[in-house]
Order: C-alpha cells, then sequence, then structure tokens
C-alpha cells in the first residue's frame, strides 16, 4: 500500500511536471470554450439546436475532446513509452508488480479527466449559462462509460502496439475519427445525418451525453454498446498487454 | 562456500531460435561471478531466467536455495538487478526514484545514504533526462542496490560508458561485493571481466565453454607469451626458432615475435647477446583474457 501511494504520488508528479500534457488535457478544451463563448452569436439560443445556444450544444464535444486526448492519446503513449524504455521491466524485478504502475497511470489520467470535465461544466454555466447536466445520474452513467470505453480502447493500443511509435500510429487515426464523429472538428449539426447517427453510437456518446446534459434520458442502446466496448477492449488488453 | 546461485543444464527458446542450448554453473556466496560470451550467446537469457524473468524451457535455476519461478515473491526482495537498457521517465528525478523504489521493499536502504556512497548526493533534484550515462548507470546501480539485496544481477553494466565512467564503475562493484553481495555480471568487455570478477563462465553459443578465474582461463586456454622486439641487425630465424623454450618465430614488418613458455625472455634475450644483436622496444607480451575469448569463441568480444 505504502509503494503504491509512492508510485501514484510519482505519476501524479510526472503528470503535472509535463506542461504540454496539462495544456492539452485541461487547458484545451477550456480555451476553446472560452474562445467560443466569446463570439456572442453563439450565446445566442437558435433553432438549429432545439432552441438552445451554440455553446450548450457544442459542450458535450468538449468532454469528447478531453476523453479523446487522454484515453487515446495521453495513456496509450505513455504506457507504450514505459515499456519500450524498460520501465515495467525493471518494475516487474521488484517485489511490486508493473500492474501497480498501470493502475496508477490509469488513476491519473481519470483524476485529470474529471478535472477537465469539471471545470468545462462549471465555467460553461458560469461564464455563459449553459444549464448544469439536468439529468445528472444519466449523465454520470454516460460519462462513466464513454471513458471507460475510451480508456479500454487506449489500453487496448498499448497493448498491441510494440513501440511508442506504434502507439501513436495507431492511436492517432483513433483518435482523429472519435474527434470528428463527436463534433470537435466540424460542429455535428453541419454533419451528413448518417455520420451523426454513427456519432451517436460511437465512443464516448456524443448523443448521450448531450441529451443527459439537456435533460432528455440517454438512449440506452450507445450506453450498452460503450459498456461492451469497455468490457471488451479492457478484456483484450488484458490478455495482450506485455510488461516488455 | 554457500552456493547461492546453482544453474544446472539450462535450457531456453524462442520459437525456433535456441538462446540457450545448455548452461550449469554455480556462484558461491561474496562471489563476483562474470558471464561472458559474444553478443547473442544467450547471456541475457541466462541472468533473466536467474533473476525469475522468464520460465527455462529445461533444467534448473535455484537461487538462494528457491525456485525463481516459485518463490519469486521472496527472492524479489532477496535479488537486485539492474537490466540491460533500463531507462526511466525523462522528468523523475534520481531521489524520487530511489524514494520509490525504496519503498518496494521491507528493509530498504537509506536513499539519501546510497545517492552519497554513488556519487549522486549532487544530483538528487536532477531530473533522470539531465543525467550523464555515468550518473544514469549509477542510478539505475542504486536501484538494483536499494532493497539491500543478498545478489544483484548486473547486466552489460557498462555499456555505451567513456573509460573514466567505466573505470568509476568497476569501483563501485568492488565496493558493493565489499558489503557482501554477491555479483552475477554479464558482460562482453574483458578487461571488465578480467578487473572484476573472481571466476567467469565463458558463453557461446547457448552453452559454457570454459569456466574459470580470469587468470586460470587464460592459462589454460593460451599458456603461452610473447616476447616482442625490433632487432638491431638481421637475425636468422633458426636461431631463435631452435631454442627449446620457442615454439613459432613471425615477423611483424621490422618486429620479431616470439612466442614460447618458460623463461622465454632470458633465453632470447640471451642468444640475441651472443650475436650482439640489440633488441630495440623489447617487450613482453601475456596472453589476456581478450586473447583467451577469441580462441574460445573464435570471435572478438563486441567493442
Amino acid at each position: 500500500m505504502r509503494a503504491f501511494g509512492q508510485i501514484l504520488r510519482t505519476e501524479a508528479v510526472l503528470f503535472l511536471r509535463d506542461p504540454s500534457a496539462v495544456l492539452v488535457v485541461v487547458g484545451l478544451p477550456l480555451a476553446l470554450l472560452l474562445g467560443l463563448g466569446a463570439i456572442p452569436a453563439l450565446r445566442e439560443p437558435s433553432p438549429d439546436f432545439g432552441g438552445q445556444t451554440f455553446i450548450a450544444y457544442f459542450a458535450p464535444s468538449l468532454l469528447v475532446m478531453t476523453l479523446a486526448v487522454t484515453g487515446l492519446t495521453a495513456l496509450p503513449v505513455t504506457l507504450a513509452t514505459y515499456r519500450e524504455r524498460g520501465i515495467l521491466r525493471r518494475m516487474a524485478t521488484t517485489p511490486v508488480s508493473p500492474a501497480a504502475l498501470l493502475a496508477a497511470q490509469l488513476l491519473v489520467v481519470l483524476a485529470s479527466i474529471v478535472v477537465s470535465a469539471v471545470l468545462v461544466v462549471v465555467v460553461a454555466r458560469l461564464a455563459f449559462g449553459v444549464p448544469l447536466p439536468q439529468r445528472p445520474l444519466g449523465f454520470a452513467v454516460a460519462f462513466l462509460l464513454g471513458t471507460a470505453a475510451l480508456l479500454a480502447l487506449g489500453l487496448l493500443v498499448a497493448a498491441v502496439a510494440p513501440t511508442s511509435k506504434a502507439a501513436q500510429g495507431f492511436s492517432v487515426p483513433l483518435f482523429m475519427l472519435t474527434m470528428f464523429l463527436g463534433g470537435v472538428y466540424v460542429p455535428r449539426f453541419l454533419l451528413p445525418d448518417f455520420l451523426n447517427r454513427v456519432g451517436e453510437y460511437a465512443p464516448p456518446g456524443v448523443q448521450a451525453l448531450l441529451d443527459a446534459w439537456t435533460g432528455t434520458s440517454p438512449n440506452p442502446v450507445p450506453l450498452a454498446i460503450m459498456a461492451v466496448v469497455a468490457v471488451f477492449a479492457g478484456t483484450a488488453a488484458a490478455r495482450l498487454f506485455r510488461w516488455e | 562456500m554457500t552456493t547461492v546461485i546453482e544453474v544446472t543444464n539450462l535450457r531456453k527458446r524462442y520459437g525456433d531460435l535456441v538462446a540457450v542450448r545448455d548452461v550449469s554453473f554455480s556462484v558461491a556466496a561474496g562471489e563476483i561471478f562474470g558471464v561472458l560470451g559474444p553478443n547473442g550467446a544467450g547471456k541475457t537469457t541466462t541472468v533473466e531466467c536467474v533473476a525469475g524473468l522468464r520460465v527455462p524451457d529445461g533444467g534448473g535455476v535455484s537461487v538462494l536455495g528457491a525456485d525463481p519461478r516459485r518463490d519469486r515473491d521472496r527472492l524479489r526482495r532477496l535479488v537486485g538487478v539492474q537490466l540491460q537498457e533500463s531507462q526511466l521517465p525523462d522528468r523523475l528525478r534520481v531521489g524520487e526514484a530511489l524514494r520509490m523504489y525504496a519503498s518496494f521493499y521491507r528493509n530498504p536502504a537509506d536513499p539519501g545514504e546510497l545517492m552519497e556512497e554513488l556519487g549522486l548526493g549532487a544530483k538528487r533534484d536532477a531530473a533522470y533526462k539531465s543525467l550523464s550515462g555515468g550518473q544514469k548507470q549509477r542510478l539505475s546501480i542504486a536501484l538494483a542496490l536499494v532493497g539491500n539485496p543478498q545478489i544483484a544481477v548486473l547486466d552489460e553494466l557498462t555499456t555505451g560508458l567513456d573509460p573514466q565512467a567505466r573505470r568509476e564503475t568497476w569501483g563501485l562493484v568492488e565496493r558493493v561485493r565489499d558489503r557482501g553481495v554477491t555479483i552475477l555480471l554479464v558482460t562482453h568487455f574483458m578487461e571488465e571481466a578480467e578487473r572484476l570478477c573472481d571466476r567467469v563462465a565463458v558463453i557461446d553459443s547457448g552453452r559454457v565453454v570454459a569456466m574459470d578465474s580470469p587468470a586460470g582461463l587464460v592459462a589454460g586456454v593460451l599458456p603461452g607469451q610473447r616476447v616482442r622486439f625490433r632487432p638491431s641487425a638481421p637475425v636468422d630465424d633458426r636461431l631463435l626458432a631452435d631454442l627449446p623454450e620457442v615454439t613459432s618465430v613471425r615477423r611483424h614488418g621490422p618486429q620479431v615475435v616470439v612466442t614460447g613458455t618458460g623463461n622465454l625472455l632470458h633465453a632470447v634475450t640471451s642468444v640475441l647477446a651472443r650475436h650482439e644483436i640489440v633488441a630495440a622496444e623489447l617487450r613482453l607480451e601475456q596472453s589476456t583474457l581478450d586473447d583467451a575469448f577469441v580462441e574460445l569463441t573464435g570471435r572478438r568480444p563486441a567493442e
């Protein structure tokens, strides 16, 4: 337990010491929120967004961004680097299993996701009057499942990628796809209907987040899909993961 | 002497590649035991089996009387391992790394004292990335020692270090042994083995081809000595070759190289003096572990 505390502390310190990680995970979604919110037209309710403002409509995409950045890039690249540099292997020679390092890394990533998401929700509320998630339970479930699905995919990438370069190679397309379907690159109302339908069911379930945020019960099908992705990708990652 | 590591007829293959065919050796408590061999000879695989990182396909490994796989939890506390090409996160600081690794053990060494002892005291707050090759290697050794192990396995300890850093690291290994730690050292530097090891096993193509003290190994493989000189006047090869001590006479440009046994130097200089020939640049050369290694494996130890 003392050892795990030390590992967790070290991983947290290493994360905070990496300015680019903090900036991208926490800073970027917030900066985008503030930047878009500064445009008056985007704060006006519009029938395009079911009577909401663009900011309220776009906020779930910022959460998708946080999840994609952490789960699909930061996590797999860090773990693949740890393996590539023999850090996991070195730990395997000590009384502590390298699984502890993996767990600590996951907790740090989770913490950074929560901090980033809370900041987006709170700043959107305080600065731009976006109501807090109207269905808190549904929102929490959707967010949890979306996070679990993306982190599991990230772990799977870390498991199958032999090097950190390969991890980047695998995760970049996944990342771009997730960002695109999540409406980060192009707001979703501008995407063709077909892509919007795909985005609704693909992790991390941007539509479910939007629904729960604005007061509709999220559709259970995407939630079930994310749970299945989380379980399958997580199990495959655990089976395939190598310490060296 | 108590035997602390016993390897018997070890075998290990990766798919079609047989990494270790038949390796046996035993290491006594307090020894520095060297595992030597050309690249790809099976050295690292052998010590990885000792460290419990790999499961042998055949043969036995016993460390401190236990099986490294079945008793891995106990042995991980008693065996410190420094692996080849193991790094740390760039932004991790020296003191942090040692404190973290110390927390893995029940009865760890004091990280502060260890840093002082390994000459890392001034680097306590330095990031891993900023360390020199020698400092990284010393930190790696410190991490292998922080659990106060009874055995330290050091794999390719000085590869990539400059000669100065290499010598410092050797001094360090000797100090570690003086604290009573048994050391299993993998190396392909013959000078390192000659300087540090009490005994060495030379492994080639997955087998032990020789095992002895470094001096014993050289004497066993290449018992001869060489006298090398530049004669002041032409000298007839037969003059030297007829001496009972001489086994061969060769020429390297202006130099004559005489190989032989017994009191070779005296025999050669006497016969030269009788013919009023002065031997300039006279040198007596003993075979080194390097020469013995080439003789045993047919290969030069890779630099």
